[in-house]
């Protein structure tokens, strides 16, 4: 059973690297395009607004392998070209996962007040003040635990990039079954890695919503 | 019946031909209104006569359809930073406080300063704690709005804003959620702004502070002005069917 780890050590290391790095890329890009299209969706103009619906319709209905078949084989033909396919991944990730982070954020935003907005307008704040300085820090408490989920969904999504030619986790079996190596076994071992992987983020969270707990 | 709303120099606010509505429902009806520097208004009339509509309409939190606002004799912009510019010259005293729960006291008060009008944080804080030694509650600062009484916190409230040196404070109901016993101590406050000569814009029922405070009293029903006079004409002698209606139902309690 060791055997099959420690003979493909390699192979094992070099896979779980590139699923974190898919994973911390897709997943920082996606919370920060996640967050500008929730301000989109609360924001006081209307063409935005409707950006910001169309884009989560659009995106949280189509099957993520239909977003990478997109962006691999389609934005070629539109001459759109990602560097590698790696880039390719990172970027069909973004755009799958924004979206639900925009949902997220949304709804933690409507868990605040309206008065508190409205108490931040009459300072003469902003709309982005508003937004950065007294919602956002108000709704954070709501979104941890739904983001949370989101962003192991995330990893675990990575493992389509494998499909579209990206040696990442996902991609192991595949190169196992290859040298003949035991399929149960390096399933196990693929398991273990990501809730390696996944641990860090549940104590992440309990982390942020001790601190956001107060008064 | 109402003033012509046409511009003075003294007019701080004026209203002209101020129409909105809610759907199908119209709650402004050609408001004509001017506020002079320094002049306490006091408004009153029916639940749903369309006062925090008007109050709201002076910052524009709430859009009008038609007619025009001007505040020192600048029109109310559309949209964007000059509205949130112009917004931080008029104070908004709100029925639930509308503090920001996650700031304490003193930072509730030097929020504004510091994000809208770039105010050394030192200075702000400075001034907030004079402001809130004014308003009484200098001895909470460090705590956050759920640890405070009902009047503590529309005390801060007040003191908020204050803080933006304001050309003019509305107060929608400033104590209509508050105990009885914590009535007074809001009042005050306010009585004192008023002697201070701070414009005020008063949506209320305690017709005490219209006495003591107020120049003029301003009379709404179904979207309209239908009547305006100084608190001792009003009260005791309102020319209106409607407003002697409602003041027979409110004096009655
Ligand atoms: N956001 C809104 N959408 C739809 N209708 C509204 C909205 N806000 C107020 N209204 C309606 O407009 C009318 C005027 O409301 P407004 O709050 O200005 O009255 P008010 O005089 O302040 O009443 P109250 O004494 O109850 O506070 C009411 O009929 C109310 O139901
Ligand atoms: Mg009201």
């Amino acid at each position: 059973m060791l055997s099959v780890l420690t003979d493909n050590w390699e192979l094992f290391v070099d896979g779980f690297w590139t699923t974190l790095r898919l994973f911390l890329i897709a997943g920082v890009l996606s919370l920060a395009l996640g967050t500008v299209l929730a301000a989109f969706r609360v924001s006081p103009v209307p063409a935005l607004r409707a950006i910001g619906t169309g884009y989560v319709n659009t995106l949280r209905n189509t099957p993520l392998t239909l977003v990478f078949a997109f962006l691999v084989f389609g934005a070629p033909k539109m001459e759109i070209s990602l560097p590698t396919f790696f880039w390719s991944a990172v970027v069909a990730l973004t755009v799958y996962t924004s979206a639900f982070v925009c949902e997220i954020v949304r709804s933690g935003v409507n868990t605040v007040p309206p008065g508190q907005a409205e108490a931040a307008r009459s300072v003469g704040m902003t709309f982005m003040q508003v937004l950065g300085i007294v919602v956002l820090p108000q709704a954070f408490r709501a979104i941890v635990p739904p983001l949370t989920s989101v962003m192991i969904a995330l990893l675990k999504n990575t493992t389509i990039a494998a499909g579209f030619s990206v040696a990442e986790a996902g991609a192991i079996p595949a190169v196992m079954a290859e040298r003949g190596e035991n399929q149960v076994a390096t399933l196990v071992w693929i398991t273990v890695g990501f809730l390696i992987l996944i641990i860090p983020l549940v104590f992440l969270q309990r982390w942020a919503e001790r601190r956001t707990a107060v008064a | 019946m109402s003033d012509s709303g046409t511009l003075t120099k003294t007019d701080l606010v004026a209203l002209t031909g101020v129409n909105k509505h809610f759907g199908e429902l119209h709650v402004l009806k050609d408001i004509n209104l001017s506020i002079a520097k320094g002049e306490v208004v006091v408004v009153i009339g029916p639940s749903g006569s369309g006062k925090s509509t008007l109050c709201r309409a002076i910052n524009r939190l709430e859009p009008i359809d038609e007619g025009t606002i001007t505040l020192d004799g600048q029109p109310l912009p559309s949209e964007g930073k000059a509205l949130a510019k112009l917004r931080a010259d008029v104070g908004m005293v709100f029925q639930s406080f509308n503090l920001f729960a996650h700031k304490t006291i003193l930072q509730n008060v030097t929020l504004g300063p510091c994000k809208v009008r770039k105010t050394d944080p030192k200075v702000a804080e400075q001034r907030a704690m004079e402001l809130l030694e004014r308003v009484g509650v200098a001895n909470q600062a460090a705590k956050f709005p759920a640890q405070l009484s009902g009047g503590q916190q529309q005390r801060v409230a007040i003191a908020r804003a204050l803080a933006m040196d304001p050309k003019v404070i509305l107060f929608d109901e400033p104590t209509s959620a508050l105990d009885p016993e914590m009535i007074q101590e809001v009042l005050e406050v306010m009585i004192d702004l008023a002697k201070q000569g701070m414009t005020m814009v008063v949506v209320t029922h305690e017709m005490g502070f219209a006495r003591t405070a107020a120049n003029r009293v301003v009379f709404m029903a179904d979207g309209e002005i239908v009547e305006q006079a100084s608190p001792e004409e009003f009260f005791t002698n309102p020319t209106s069917r409607r407003a002697q209606d409602f003041l027979g139902k409110i004096l009655k309690h």
